[in-house]
């Protein structure tokens, strides 16, 4: 699937992409047409990142970048350069859960898991942001990430715990 | 998607420089040059990656802002003086796309953005944009989304810009450098009419870059907001929305002059004057909102599916000219 975009074409010519992830440093050759979320998955090995639409519209690929979330479909690998990435493999410490995770584990925020490293990443996110005055506000500032399972009220739920957990 | 070159660039000068090539364009948030090469909209064969250039400034001072062609949405819709000098504005962007997407859209791509018309996205529909004189989809089919001002008999598309609705309403200026040499560009002209060219939908030449956007301090300014209504009730594209500013004259809340602009309606902002002219002068009470309501869809030419935008657009200049007089009460 993450190849069919480039395939029935001859390649173009590779280029040079040096990716900072989770704090390592990568050299790649890739095709220019690669995307961020193709590179992460497809020559890292980083499988933890979602591929949903590939359009931008569902959020499953979520990671920061500079530690802004962003749809790592929508860009190229070669445009993020010099750049910190994070997926949702660099969020845990030693054998210690990120906070968000171990929250969505205690909220079941999930049900078949396939949106939940987006999820995740967005929420890590909207928690810097501070945009948790409200449910209401963590469900609009969370309105990027679609989960078909409809695990909604629990991915509330987890986000507000740590909330509340980070402001006591 | 099809194969390209990839050149990065440091200065405005070498970007305009690759831009001249055919079938180069520029790369800057890439959200949705991304998906028109998914799609096959757009196959650029020289891909200009403008990052590197210094246009990200957010530039806030007593006659006005600039904002940089490469600022982007996030950073605009966060800036605090801009958000109590021009909330017309935040708001607007804080209502498009996704905190996702905002993190990555600049302004300049925001303006230009192609339109949502799903004839225009799926290639297997004919579409005189992507083909002169293939015919449009649209017209027959399902067009509940489109257009009920402007239209012409080969495209009846909106454009989806919250941001441009805002900006007109703020009388922004575009700043764009190309083959014209420096050029500045009131934000409506930025838009051709589709007449019978619908594939050309803006008045920038190939390989012309815009710099940025300049908003005047205008004394209608701080008194301003953005009304979208929407089919869900986050990240999705304007059923139709209300950009609205107004100078009011206190204590009686006289309308000094006013920017009424509304969205997703037409293939740009549509500046509704009438509903403008229906408040000049007139204390902004609830019988002069709804004069004003009404004088905003005068001339509206509904298509057969999207009549209901023609009572929506109404309702939303009236909610839009409300909130605007409670929060200045």
């Amino acid at each position: 699937m993450t190849t069919a975009d480039v395939s029935g074409d001859a390649l173009s010519s590779s280029v040079e992409v040096s990716l900072r992830v989770n704090g390592v440093d990568h050299s790649l050759r890739l095709d220019p047409r690669v995307t961020l979320l193709d590179a992460l998955r497809d020559y890292l090995g980083l499988t933890g990142t979602k591929m949903g639409c590939d359009r931008g519209e569902c959020g499953a690929c979520t990671v920061l970048i500079d530690g802004r979330r962003v749809n790592s479909c929508l860009t190229f690998a070669f445009m993020q350069q010099g750049h910190e990435i994070t997926t949702i493999e660099g969020l845990a410490s030693d054998d210690e859960l990120h906070s968000v995770q171990a929250a969505f584990i205690e909220c079941d925020a999930f049900q078949c898991g396939y949106c939940t490293p987006g999820q995740i990443m967005s929420a890590v996110a909207l928690l810097n942001e501070g945009h948790t005055t409200s449910t209401d506000e963590i469900r609009e500032w969370m309105s990027g990430n679609i989960c078909r399972c409809g695990a909604y009220p629990n991915i509330v739920q987890a986000i507000e715990q740590v909330a509340r957990s980070t402001a006591s | 998607m099809k194969t390209f070159n990839y050149a990065r660039v440091r200065s405005v000068d070498s970007a305009l420089a690759e831009a001249a090539k055919p079938g180069a364009t520029f790369l800057a948030g890439g959200t949705e040059l991304a998906n028109w090469m998914k799609d096959g909209i757009a196959s650029p064969t020289e891909l200009i990656d403008i990052n590197e250039l210094s246009l990200s400034e957010i530039l806030v001072h007593a006659h006005g802002v600039r904002l940089g062609a490469l600022s982007r949405m996030s950073d605009v819709a966060a800036h605090p003086a801009l958000r109590s000098a021009y909330p017309v504005l935040c708001e607007a962007l804080e209502l498009g796309a996704s905190p996702q997407i905002r993190n990555m859209g600049t302004i300049a791509g925001n303006l230009l953005q192609r339109t949502r018309c799903p004839y225009f996205r799926e290639t297997s529909y004919p579409c005189n944009k992507r083909h002169p004189g293939a015919g449009c989809a649209a017209l027959s089919g399902e067009h509940r989304m489109h257009a009920i001002f402007g239209a012409s008999d080969s495209c009846i598309a909106v454009h989806p810009s919250d941001l441009a609705v805002a900006l007109f309403a703020l009388d922004a200026v575009v700043h764009s450098r190309g083959p014209r040499g420096e050029r500045v560009i009131p934000i409506a002209d930025l838009y051709t009419p589709p007449g019978h060219t619908p594939d050309r939908e803006t008045d920038l030449d190939h390989g012309e870059l815009i710099l940025g956007v300049v908003i005047p301090a205008a004394p209608f300014a701080a008194q301003s907001h953005y009304f979208k209504v929407r089919e869900r009730q986050s990240y999705e594209f304007a059923l139709v929305s209300v950009a609205a500013s107004l100078e009011l004259e206190e204590p009686s809340q006289t309308v000094r002059s006013a920017r009424v602009v509304l969205g997703g309606v037409a293939y740009k902002p549509w500046r509704v004057r009438a509903a403008e002219e229906a408040l000049l002068d007139k204390p902004l009470t609830d019988s002069t909102i709804a004069a004003a309501g009404a004088a905003a869809i005068q001339g509206a030419q509904p298509l057969r599916d999207n009549a209901i935008k023609v009572p929506v657009a109404e309702c939303a200049v009236v909610r839009a000219l409300t909130t605007i007089g409670e929060r200045a009460s």
